[in-house]
């Protein structure tokens, strides 16, 4: 194939050529392969609970701290709930919430980079020096008092305040307020240089309104730099996560997160240090394999990087 | 230039400013008030007794008003009395700073002087096996959650090797024996190392990136074509260029530093900022947070600044007339 491309007697569609960008990096195709295993096991942990003839939460006094057995393949923690299926399910929530707040995060970066980049001027100056004010913070102390807020304060219903996934939505909404800020940047610069593009001044002469050529001219010629951020930013959400439900300020228990798991365990590390162990090489292996891909992605999108490359 | 510089400063004084508000108005939303607490600690206290309290205290007035009373104080240099520790907010404070200090000064120096030269290394051969093992190690240094390499090098070190402390300061000085300057550095080695790993990552990759650009350049090629050494090719020619994105980049880090430090010093233990900061939110210590918080942003935008100061001297090309590009 790359010889016919050479010899420019087969043209390939755009999307073909990332793609072969793509599988040319191979640790971002190792890497996307481990987080498709990482959610098929999450999303399979019942099964695999039903396997091995243990859940969750049920509680076990008379087996703490088993050693690896066919009944426990990872062993059990301190009050004899199974490892493996609570590292499973911690997956399910610690995914989730790098998948979702990742997510708001991109399109919260998303609408504020494009009106910045799109109108300029006065607003484009306050919109990034609120991003750079909002960059230049020691962001970890204030999302702590972020978590600590009392949410019947703010005037939310009850019900939802009082409910068990409460946590949850927390979380998410408070690392997607904080996570904006790359997505935001990049959008902003291209949107800049898209402006003054010819279709987009087309567009324009045609009388189609801001709002229009944002959505339909602008927007879709961002997806590249969008993707590649919020795949970045995944891995940082998931850390993130895991901080403050370590600090005990995310993800409340019985619920488990890979975060909260280590709470309970780095009081045991003098017993059963191999409880401290499995959550948090989860969570390594998940940020790592999410920036691999990033990177990956980024080769393949940003035709300026691939072009380096082949300079080299 | 010095107009340049001079904005910067008032817009920092106004980051300042709004930060103050917003985690005032936070805080306000924290659970407990300080009338709630004397509640807790006093259970004979009535209703009147507390709407009573509440007005003496100013606190059901607007939260305009309270922050602006607050604002007026500290000013005045009143930064109030900590709850936890019984004392004026800044004598908790400054022995807290030394510590941060101490302990930011020494990984932020450590991860430099790794992270620069693997970084160097690595763009000078793009691609190369050095490149590829380099960016190896930058990645799972930017993955790892920090708080987990804390406990792992507390599990290797202080529970299964039992050659370094797990957490505290060490002694200064105190009853018993005195420790020596060995003694208390062994307190810092683990802090240090997981801070440290933790920053390494992302500054090599910076320097990388930046270096990959530079020797692009068309003037790298005429030093190489003038019979310049490689030596003085990259450090001569390339590295000052390259180093300008670099400075501004980990400056804007230093926020990212500093959270790295809170975890650091809650898991070691160790009486800096970030632990103080952490333990007076969650023990309803309003006044030391809020003190804290903004002492923790001030440092942040104070290193921002000398950033700036740098990128001037590094590039006399900027001129910086031009606020906004």
């Amino acid at each position: 194939m790359t010889t016919l491309s050479a010899q420019g007697i087969k043209s390939e569609s755009m999307w073909a050529l990332t793609w072969r960008r793509f599988v040319k990096h191979r640790l971002a195709v190792i890497s996307a392969g481990v987080l498709v295993g990482l959610a098929l096991a999450a999303v399979a942990a019942p099964l695999v609970a039903a396997l091995i003839g243990a859940d969750a939460e049920t509680v076990d006094l008379f087996n703490r701290f088993q050693p690896a057995s066919w009944g426990h393949p990872l062993g059990t923690d301190e009050i004899g709930r199974d490892t493996l299926v609570r590292l499973l399910y911690g997956g399910r929530i610690s995914l989730f919430v790098g998948l979702t707040a990742a997510f708001a995060a991109a399109v919260i970066g998303t609408l504020i980079g494009i009106m910045a980049g799109y109108f300029g001027g006065r607003l484009d100056a306050l919109l990034m020096r609120f991003t750079d004010g909002v960059i230049a913070l020691p962001l970890l102390p204030l999302l702590i008092v972020l978590a600590a807020l009392d949410l019947g304060k703010l005037g939310l219903p009850d019900a939802l305040v009082a409910s068990e996934n409460i946590s949850l939505y927390r979380i998410v909404v408070i690392v997607a307020v904080v996570g904006w800020t790359t997505v935001a940047r990049l959008v902003r610069g291209s949107a800049l240089s898209l402006r003054e593009r010819d279709f987009v001044r087309a567009a324009e002469a045609q009388g189609a309104s801001a709002a229009r050529i944002m959505a339909v001219h602008i927007l879709p010629n961002l997806a590249s730099p969008i993707i590649v951020a919020t795949t970045l930013s995944v891995g940082n959400v998931i850390l993130l996560e895991s901080v403050l439900s370590f600090l005990g300020l995310g993800i409340q228990p019985p619920i488990p997160s890979w975060g909260n798991l280590l709470t309970n365990a780095q009081e045991l590390i003098w017993d059963a240090p191999a409880l401290a162990f499995y959550p948090g090489v989860m969570i390594f292996i998940t940020v790592i394999a999410f920036n691999f891909l990033g990177d990956g992605l980024q080769d393949a999108l940003d035709p300026r990087s691939s072009d380096r490359r082949s300079r080299q | 230039m010095i107009h340049f510089l001079f904005h910067r400063l008032w817009q920092s004084a106004l980051v300042v400013v709004v930060v103050s508000f917003v985690v005032y108005a936070l805080i306000g939303l924290m659970p407990g008030d300080p009338i709630d607490l004397m509640i807790t600690a006093d259970p004979k206290i009535t209703p009147q007794d507390a709407a009573r309290l509440r007005s003496l205290y100013g606190l059901d007035r607007p939260i305009l008003e309270r922050y602006g009373h607050w604002l007026s104080a500290a000013l005045s240099g009143d930064f109030g009395f900590s709850r936890l520790h019984a004392k004026p907010v800044m004598q908790v404070l400054i022995p807290a700073i030394g510590n941060t200090v101490t302990l930011l000064g020494l990984s932020f120096a450590l991860a430099l002087l790794i992270a620069l030269p693997a970084g160097i290394a690595a763009a000078y051969r793009p691609y190369s096996k050095t490149d590829y093992a380099i960016n190896m190690v930058a990645f799972s240094g930017i993955s790892v959650p920090p708080f987990w390499l804390a406990l792992m090098l507390i599990i290797v070190f202080a529970v299964m090797l039992g050659v370094l402390p797990a957490g505290g300061l060490g002694n200064i000085g105190g009853a018993g024996e005195v420790g020596g300057i060995w003694d208390n550095a062994r307190y810092l080695v683990l802090p240090v190392t997981s801070l440290t790993i933790a920053s390494i990552g992302g500054h090599t990759r910076y320097m990388r990136a930046a270096m990959i650009e530079t020797l692009r350049q068309d003037y790298i090629r005429t030093a190489r074509a003038t019979g310049a050494s490689e030596a003085r090719v990259l450090f001569g020619h390339a590295l000052r260029n390259a180093m300008i994105p670099v400075v501004t980049i980990i400056a804007l880090d230093f926020g990212y530093l500093f959270s790295g430090a809170l975890i650091t010093e809650t898991i070691f233990a160790w009486p800096g900022m970030g632990r103080l900061i952490f333990d007076a939110i969650m023990g309803n210590d309003f006044n030391l947070a809020l003190v804290a918080l903004l002492l923790a942003t001030v440092l942040t935008l104070v290193c921002n600044f000398l950033a700036d100061v740098a990128y001037v001297w590094l590039d006399p090309r900027v001129s910086f007339q031009k606020v906004d590009e």
